[in-house]
C-alpha cells in the first residue's frame, strides 16, 4: 500500500501545478479537479488507483525514452563535430525491448483483471433500479427492494432553465448539471442498475461511482454500485444521442438507509395520491383555460425541444406544430400520436410520461396556442377512453 | 528487357511535355501530377476541417450557446471528424505514396495511371456531396462520425442518404489507390530493389493498402445496411424489428480500428526516412520496423471492441480486448525504440523535416501512452467518450499523421518543387505548431479526467477556464497553418535551387534524380546493388 500513498501525493503534485489556473477561475465558477475522481465506492478506489499506476508507469517510461533522445539531441549534433557512428541492428537489443514492455504490461494486466472481474459481478444486490435512457432525460423505475415490489417510476429531466443556457441569466452553481427529480439511493447496500433505452443508445455516468453504461434499445445492460457516503454525485450522459446530448445529467443523492426507507414510503404514498387525483379528474368537465395553463407548462418543459416554444418546429428534423395537420385534424389521431408516439420517427410516445390529465392540458395546448385556435378542450376522460379503445 | 522499353518508345505517341490547361490535370495518368492534386486536395480538405473545429471551438469557448445551437454543433463535429479523416489524412498519404513510391523503387508510374485518375477524381465529388449536406433542410450528418445505430438511421436527417454515397465514393477511391500501391509494389520494383530494400515507406504504405483492401468493404457494407434501415424499411440495427444496435458498432469498429492504423502507419514510413537523413546514419533494425508495423497492422483485427467496453460485453471479451490491445503496446514501442537508437551517437541537424520528425515522435508516444491507459478496460469506463479520449486521439492523429505529413512535405519540397523551402519560415511553422498543439490538446486530458463528455455544446461552469485555453490553443494552431500554405506557395513561385540531393544523409532512388523530378522519370529501370 506504501507504493499507492506515493501514486496519490504524485497526483495531488500534478494537481497544483494547476492551482494557479484554479485560482483564476474567481468565485463564480466551481473550481475544476485535474485528475479522475476518486470518487466515493470501493470499484472507484480501485479503478483511481489503477489509472495512477498506470499513468505513473507511462510517464517513467517516457521520462527514460525521452531522456535518452534529448541527450542524443544535445549531443551527438553535427554542429559539435561529432562523426556518426556506423551500427545499425542487434538482435540482442530488439529482443530485450520487446520482452521488457511484455513483463510490464503483464504487470499491469493483473491488477486490472481483478478490478475488471469485481466490476461485472453484479449479484446478491439488495435495490434493483431499471435505468431507461429517452431523448433527453432519464426515467428511474424502482423494481424491488429486499424483495418487495416497488411501483416508484418517474422521469430526470435537466434543472437547468433554458434562459440559463442561452446566457440570459446568471448560471447557476450546478449549471447543467441539476435535475428536477434525481434518483434516490440508500447508502451501504448493493444497488443493481438495469440500464435500457427508448429511442436511440444513451450511456449513464457517474464518476463518483466509476459507473458507466450504455442504455441499448432493446437490450438491457446490468450494473452495480455500492455507495458509503451520503451525499448528491452528478454525471452526465456520456453517448452521443441527438441534439441535446449535452444536456440530460444524472444525479443521484444517496441517503442513509433509514432516510431512504422514509423517502421510499412517501413516494409509494404519492403514487397512490396521483392515481387518485387522476380518477377524480374524469368526473368533471375542464374549461379550456385551466387545461391551456397547464398544457402550457407541459409544453415547454417536454415538447418545446423539439417542436420548438414557438410551434414551429426545426424544418427538416422536427416538424412544426403551427398550423399542422396533426393540430388542426382529428383530436383522437392527435391524442394517438402524443400518447403512442410516431414508429420510426423522433416522435416518442409519451404515455410513461403524462398522466391522463396532463395529456388532456398538452393536447389542448397544441390545438390552440399559435393561431391554432380549434377552440378543443380535450377532456381528461377522452383520453382515458382512447387508451382503453386502442388496449383493446 | 532495355531494348524492349526502347521499342514501346518509337511506336506509341508517348507526350513527353503535358498538355496544358485544365484538360492537363482532368485526363492526367502521370503519377506526379495526381500526387500533387491529392496533396492540394488534402490541404483543401484540412483546412475545411480546420475551419468546423473552430466553430466549435468558439461554442465552447465559453459555458452556455452563443453562436451555434446543438443541431448545427453535432453537424459540425461529424463533418470535422468525416473530412479529416476521409478528406485530409488519407488523401494526404495517397498523395504522398503516388508521388514518391515510383520514384522509390525505381518505376515510371504507378502500375494502373488511368485508374489513378480516376481514383483521384471521384474524390473531390464525394466531398461536395458531403459538405453540401449541410445546406439542405434539416442539415447533414449530426450522428458522429461514427454514426452510431439508430441514431443514424431512425433518428438521423433526411440527407443520410447523401453521407452513405459519400462514403461508398471514399470507400471506392480509397480500394482503388490501395490496389494501385499494391500492384505498383509487387510488379515495378527495379531489378535488384528487393522486398527487404524497398524504403521502409513503401513497405509501411504495402501494409497500410492491405489493410485499406480488407476493412474499406466493411465499411461499405456498414452505410449500406445504414442505407436499408432508414430507407428500405430492413432491421439490421433496429431492435424492434429482430436486429442489434450493438452488432452496427462491432462493424463499425472492424473498419474502424484498422483505419486508425491506416493513418498512423505511413507516418512510420516518413518518419523513418527522415529521422536517418538527418542523423545521417541508417535506421535501426530495419528488419524489426518491416515486422512490427506487421504485427500491428495485424493485431488491429483483433483489438476493435475497446471502443466498446461500455456496451456490457461479458467479461472474458473485454478481457481478450483489453490484453490484446496492450499488446499493440509492443511492437509500437519497437518502432519508437528504433528511431531513438537511429539518432543515438548520429551526427544531426535539425532542419524543418528533422523538427517534425522529432516533435511526431515525442506527440505521437504521448498518444500512445493515453491509448495504453485506454486499453485498461477499468480505467476505460471513466476515460470513455470523454475528452480524455479526445485529447488521445487528436495527439496521434494531429501531432502524430498531419506532422508526419509535414514533415515529408518539407522533406521532399525540394525534389517536387526544385527550389529549397525558407528555413526561417519552416522552423517557425514547427515552432508554433507545436507550441499550440500541445496547448490545443494537452488540457483536453484534464477536462476528460474531471469528467466532461466529448461532443456536448455545452457544458457545466467548472471546465469553462480550461476550454478558453484550448480554444485559444486551436484558433492559433488553425491560423498557424497559413504560414504552411505561404511557404509552399513561396517555394513553388522561387527560391534557392535544389540540388538532386538536398540532404547530405539522404538515401533513396529519389534523390538520384534532379530536382525538379523531370515529369517522367525511370523510364529505363535503375540498376539497383
Amino acid at each position: 500500500m506504501h507504493l499507492s500513498r506515493y501514486l496519490r501525493s504524485g497526483g495531488a503534485l500534478l494537481a497544483s501545478g494547476f492551482a494557479s489556473v484554479e485560482a483564476m477561475a474567481g468565485e463564480q465558477t466551481k473550481s475544476m479537479r485535474y485528475n479522475m475522481t476518486e470518487g466515493v465506492t470501493e470499484i472507484s478506489q480501485s479503478v483511481y488507483s489503477l489509472h495512477q499506476i498506470i499513468l505513473w508507469i507511462c510517464v517513467i517510461i517516457g521520462v527514460i525514452v525521452f531522456g535518452a533522445m534529448f541527450y542524443s539531441i544535445f549531443k551527438h549534433r553535427k554542429s559539435k563535430g561529432v562523426k556518426p557512428a556506423t551500427f545499425h541492428e542487434s538482435v540482442k537489443v530488439e529482443i530485450a525491448w520487446t520482452i521488457v514492455p511484455i513483463i510490464i504490461l503483464i504487470g499491469m494486466a493483473v491488477p486490472a483483471t481483478s478490478t475488471l472481474r469485481k466490476m461485472e459481478d453484479t449479484s446478491d444486490a439488495e435495490l434493483t433500479i431499471k435505468v431507461t435512457g429517452y431523448q433527453w432525460k432519464w426515467r428511474y423505475e424502482y423494481i424491488d427492494y429486499n424483495g418487495r415490489k416497488l411501483d416508484i417510476d418517474y422521469f430526470s429531466n435537466l434543472g437547468t432553465s433554458q434562459r440559463q443556457i442561452h446566457n440570459k441569466e446568471k448560471k447557476s452553481e450546478n449549471y447543467l448539471l441539476e435535475v428536477d427529480r434525481p434518483l434516490y439511493i440508500p447508502t451501504g447496500k448493493k444497488v443493481r442498475f438495469l440500464i435500457t433505452a427508448n429511442d436511440v443508445i444513451h450511456s449513464w455516468w457517474v464518476p463518483a461511482f466509476s459507473v458507466k453504461k450504455d442504455a441499448i434499445p432493446g437490450f438491457i445492460n446490468e450494473t452495480w454500485t455500492k455507495v458509503d457516503e451520503p451525499g448528491t454525485y452528478r454525471g452526465q450522459c456520456a453517448e452521443l444521442c441527438g441534439k441535446d446530448h449535452g444536456f440530460m445529467p444524472v444525479v443521484v443523492k444517496a441517503l442513509d438507509t433509514k432516510d431512504f426507507d422514509g423517502w421510499l414510503n412517501t413516494e409509494q404514498e404519492k403514487v397512490a395520491e396521483a392515481k387518485r387525483i387522476e380518477y377524480e379528474a374524469y368526473g368533471r368537465d375542464w374549461p379550456l383555460e385551466e387545461l391551456m395553463t397547464e398544457g402550457k407548462k407541459i409544453y415547454d418543459a417536454k415538447c418545446a425541444v423539439c417542436h420548438m416554444p414557438n410551434g414551429e418546429g426545426i424544418p427538416g428534423a422536427f416538424p412544426a406544430l403551427k398550423d399542422s395537420a396533426v393540430a388542426l385534424g382529428d383530436i383522437s389521431k392527435h391524442i394517438d400520436v402524443v400518447v403512442y408516439g410516431v414508429q420510426g420517427t423522433a416522435m416518442q410516445a409519451f404515455k410513461d410520461q403524462l398522466n391522463d390529465i396532463e395529456t388532456a392540458a398538452v393536447v389542448t395546448y397544441e390545438r390552440n396556442a399559435w393561431g391554432n385556435d380549434t377552440g378543443d378542450a380535450v377532456q381528461p376522460r377522452t383520453v382515458r377512453d382512447h387508451k382503453q379503445q386502442a388496449t383493446k | 528487357m532495355s531494348a524492349v522499353l526502347d521499342d514501346h518508345h518509337d511506336h506509341h505517341d508517348h507526350h513527353h511535355a503535358p498538355p496544358k490547361g485544365i484538360m492537363r490535370w482532368l485526363l492526367t495518368t502521370n503519377h506526379k501530377d495526381i500526387g500533387a492534386m491529392y496533396l492540394w486536395f488534402s490541404f483543401i480538405m484540412f483546412l475545411t476541417g480546420g475551419f468546423m473545429a473552430m466553430i466549435i471551438r468558439a461554442e465552447l469557448f465559453q459555458p452556455g450557446l452563443q453562436i451555434v445551437d446543438p443541431n448545427f454543433f453535432n453537424q459540425m463535429t461529424t463533418v470535422h471528424g468525416l473530412v479529416m479523416v476521409f478528406g485530409a489524412v488519407m488523401p494526404a498519404f495517397t498523395g504522398l505514396a503516388n508521388y514518391m513510391i515510383p520514384m522509390m523503387i525505381g518505376a515510371p508510374d504507378m502500375a494502373l495511371p488511368r485508374m489513378n485518375n480516376w481514383s483521384f477524381w471521384i474524390l473531390p465529388f464525394a466531398f461536395l456531396i458531403l459538405i453540401s449536406s449541410l445546406f439542405t433542410e434539416g442539415g447533414g450528418p449530426n450522428f458522429g462520425w461514427t454514426f452510431y445505430a439508430p441514431l443514424s438511421t431512425t433518428f438521423g436527417p433526411d440527407s443520410t442518404a447523401m453521407f452513405v454515397f459519400s462514403v461508398h465514393i471514399m470507400g471506392i477511391s480509397s480500394i482503388m489507390g490501395a490496389i494501385n500501391v499494391v500492384v505498383t509494389i509487387m510488379n515495378m520494383r527495379a531489378p535488384g530493389m528487393s522486398y527487404m530494400k524497398m524504403p521502409l515507406f513503401c513497405w509501411t504504405w504495402l501494409i497500410t493498402a492491405f489493410l485499406l483492401i480488407a476493412v474499406m468493404p466493411v465499411l461499405a457494407g456498414a452505410v449500406t445496411m445504414v442505407l436499408t434501415d432508414k430507407y428500405f424499411g430492413t432491421s439490421f440495427f433496429d431492435a424492434a424489428g429482430g436486429g442489434d444496435p450493438v452488432m452496427f458498432q462491432h462493424i463499425f469498429w472492424f473498419f474502424g480500428h484498422p483505419e486508425v492504423y491506416i493513418m498512423i502507419l505511413p507516418s512510420f514510413g516518413v518518419i523513418s526516412a527522415i529521422i536517418p537523413a538527418f542523423s545521417r546514419k541508417k535506421l535501426f533494425g530495419y528488419a524489426s520496423m518491416v515486422y512490427a508495423t506487421a504485427s500491428i497492422a495485424g493485431l488491429s483485427f483483433l483489438v476493435w471492441s475497446h471502443h466498446m467496453f461500455t456496451t456490457g460485453m461479458p467479461v472474458f471479451g473485454e478481457l481478450f480486448f483489453m490484453y490484446m490491445t496492450m499488446m499493440i503496446a509492443v511492437p509500437t514501442g519497437v518502432k519508437v525504440f528504433n528511431w531513438v537508437a537511429t539518432m543515438w551517437r548520429g551526427a544531426m541537424t535539425f532542419e524543418t523535416p528533422m523538427l517534425f520528425a522529432i516533435g511526431f515522435v515525442i506527440l505521437f508516444t504521448i498518444g500512445g501512452f493515453s491509448g495504453l491507459m485506454l486499453a485498461i478496460a477499468p480505467a476505460d469506463f471513466q476515460y470513455h467518450d470523454t475528452y480524455f479520449v479526445v485529447a488521445h486521439f487528436h495527439y496521434v492523429l494531429v501531432s502524430g499523421a498531419i506532422f508526419s505529413i509535414m514533415a515529408g512535405a518539407y522533406y521532399w519540397l525540394p525534389k517536387w518543387t526544385g527550389h529549397m523551402y525558407d528555413e526561417t519560415l519552416g522552423k517557425w511553422h514547427f515552432w508554433l505548431s507545436t507550441i499550440f498543439v500541445n496547448l490545443l490538446f494537452f488540457p483536453m486530458h484534464f477536462l476528460g479526467l474531471a469528467g466532461m463528455p466529448r461532443r456536448i455544446p455545452d457544458y457545466a461552469t467548472q471546465f469553462a477556464d480550461v476550454n478558453m485555453i484550448v480554444s485559444i490553443g486551436g484558433f492559433c494552431f488553425g491560423l498557424t497553418q497559413l504560414l504552411f500554405l505561404y511557404i509552399v506557395i513561396k517555394c513553388i513561385k522561387g527560391g534557392e535551387k535544389a540540388p538532386a540531393k538536398p540532404w547530405e544523409g539522404a538515401e533513396g532512388l529519389e534523390w538520384s534524380i534532379p530536382s525538379p523530378a523531370p515529369y517522367h522519370t525511370f523510364e529505363v529501370p535503375p540498376k539497383v546493388s
